[in-house]
């Protein structure tokens, strides 16, 4: 493989174990879409020249169900997730949030496995892995092991996934209950989101915001409040307390607390 | 200078274009800051029969419009700059140069992509289909007929973007409606603001004459 790798910038391993071989050997960074890669290295902002294309490994892609969980492999694309037959009847918010990501020439090549290793806090399906309570499998050439969404970020941008791992799979554990999303953004299919919503509605209900923390945030207080009977204007203001969204380029504090509010308002009358 | 092992491409090797200088200049300029840098394979140059290329380059061999196309590349080399300056298919058009305009917009597989965020070397072996391959002026695709019949364009800078995006429409699954249609081409942007023409003309296409917004 090194005689490969020297030839080349990057490595197109056939298989997940012969890619997991490479990424013990040498540091690499995997592509997959490359719709989050490629705009930083067109700008020169990337500064890796090595690179290893996981586009070819099988055991990446497809969907199924396996016992109580929806099994999405992390090189899935957004165009397979939302027409899938099973996304659609176990967990239909990730299918509504994989159609909102980008353009089709996007949804074509972008996957779930490179939404979550690119640690975004805008990420689309963020806040519905984050509802799902959902399981992140990674491997290593030694190892491999099950990270709950919910424990993967440790800060901005920052993830607790080692150099030498990759995503393989996202589990959703199926869930009883109404599901809810709702993207606020700029343009329809276009924008990166300046307000994410996911939620389910059950006894204990469940919430996550995108865009209003550093990292994927699931709202455990406001879950709590609503859970424990305080009235709407309670549980929004907990949920203020609960966000720490800032000024940007798409929007502001004071307009992302506003949406953040409304959207709970609208998920909770829905 | 030009590739000998070129031969697959309609490309004249003799025929030194302002753009072919400027594409052989330009490259000579990217392997140099590639050996500074130093970009791997650089040191260790890859066996290639003729020896006059530029260093830091690589061989790849791309099925263009159902032609292959044997070529040196930067390893870096984006789709859309390769088509553009490699390979001299000028046709697909670099506007933003990083996935928001759609300008840049093939097929690869029959799948439409934007050419700009996608690294050359990583479609070897795929099909890859330009707006040349869909049709020529004496035998124009549908789509391509419908642009000129609406009037789908005005500066005509998005429109090769704008038909491999609308020719792939053709095979998803849309609805009927003209505001199906817009959520689909919604990769797509013209500043020209032609919207209403292109919408019109994809619906011809697709045989549904303006149903009602959405
Ligand atoms: C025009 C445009 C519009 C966009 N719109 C949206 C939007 O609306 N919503 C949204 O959320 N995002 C959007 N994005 C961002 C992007 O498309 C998504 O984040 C996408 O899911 C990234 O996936 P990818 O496969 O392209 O990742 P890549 O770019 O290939 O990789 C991204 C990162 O993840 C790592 N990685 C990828 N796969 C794995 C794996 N299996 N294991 C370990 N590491 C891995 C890579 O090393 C890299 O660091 C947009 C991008 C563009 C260019
Ligand atoms: S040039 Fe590729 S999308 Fe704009
Ligand atoms: S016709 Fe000018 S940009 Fe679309």
């Amino acid at each position: 493989m090194k005689s490969a790798l020297s030839q080349l910038s990057f490595a197109r391993p056939r298989t997940l174990e012969e890619a997991l071989t490479l990424l013990r050997d040498e540091p690499l960074v995997p592509i997959a879409g490359a719709t989050d890669l490629y705009v930083g290295l067109n700008f020169g902002t990337l500064k890796a020249q090595r690179f290893l294309d996981i586009t070819r490994l099988e055991e990446l892609r497809g969907i199924s169900v396996t016992g109580d969980r929806l099994v999405i492999g992390a090189g899935t694309t957004y165009t397979t997730i939302m027409h899938s037959a099973s996304v659609r009847a176990h967990w239909p918010i990730l299918a509504d949030a994989a159609s909102q990501v980008g353009g089709v020439q996007i949804q074509n090549r972008g996957t779930l496995g490179g939404n979550v290793a690119n640690a975004s806090p805008a990420g689309d399906t963020l806040p519905v892995l984050a509802v799902a309570d959902a399981i992140l499998q990674l491997r290593s050439a030694q190892s491999q092991r099950a990270v709950p969404f919910n424990s993967f970020y440790t800060g901005y941008r920052q993830t607790v996934l080692r150099p030498d791992e990759l995503i393989v799979s996202i589990e959703l554990p199926m869930v009883e209950g109404k599901q809810w999303f709702r993207k606020v953004g700029t343009r329809a299919a276009q924008a990166i989101s300046k307000l994410v919503m996911a939620a389910v509605r059950t006894e204990a209900p469940r919430i996550a915001l995108g865009s209003v923390a550093p990292t994927p945030l699931r709202l455990r207080r406001t879950e709590a409040a609503l859970a424990g009977g305080s009235s709407i204007e309670d549980a929004i203001g907990v949920l203020q307390t609960e966000i720490t969204p800032i000024d940007d380029l798409r929007s502001s504090e004071a307009y992302r607390r506003a949406v953040a509010g409304n959207l709970l308002r609208r998920f909770w009358a829905s | 200078m030009h590739d000998p092992d070129a031969p697959d491409s309609d490309e004249s090797p003799h025929r030194l274009t302002r753009r072919g200088f400027l594409t052989q200049a330009g490259m000579a300029g990217v392997a140099s800051v590639a050996a500074a840098m130093p970009l791997v394979g650089a040191a260790e140059a890859a066996p290639v029969p003729e020896a006059p290329d530029i260093p830091g380059t690589v061989p790849v061999a791309l099925r263009i419009n159902g032609t292959t196309h044997r070529i040196r590349i930067d390893p870096r080399a984006t789709l859309l700059d390769t088509l553009r300056e490699t390979v001299h298919l000028t046709g697909t058009k670099k506007g933003c140069d990083h996935g928001q305009c759609g300008a840049c917009t093939v097929h690869v597989n029959g799948q439409r992509v934007n050419s700009c965020l996608r690294l050359a070397l990583m479609h070897e072996g795929d099909d890859i289909t330009t707006i040349e391959g869909i049709g020529v002026p004496e035998a124009l695709h549908p789509m391509q007929a419908a642009f000129v019949a609406h009037d789908g364009y005005q500066c005509g800078y998005c429109t090769s973007g704008q038909i491999m995006s609308a020719v792939a429409l053709l095979k998803e699954p849309c609805g009927p409606s003209d505001a199906d249609v817009k959520e689909l081409m919604s990769g797509n942007i013209c500043r020209c603001g032609a919207y209403p023409n292109i919408v019109a003309a994809i619906q011809q296409v697709r045989g549904n004459t303006r149903v009602s917004e959405g």
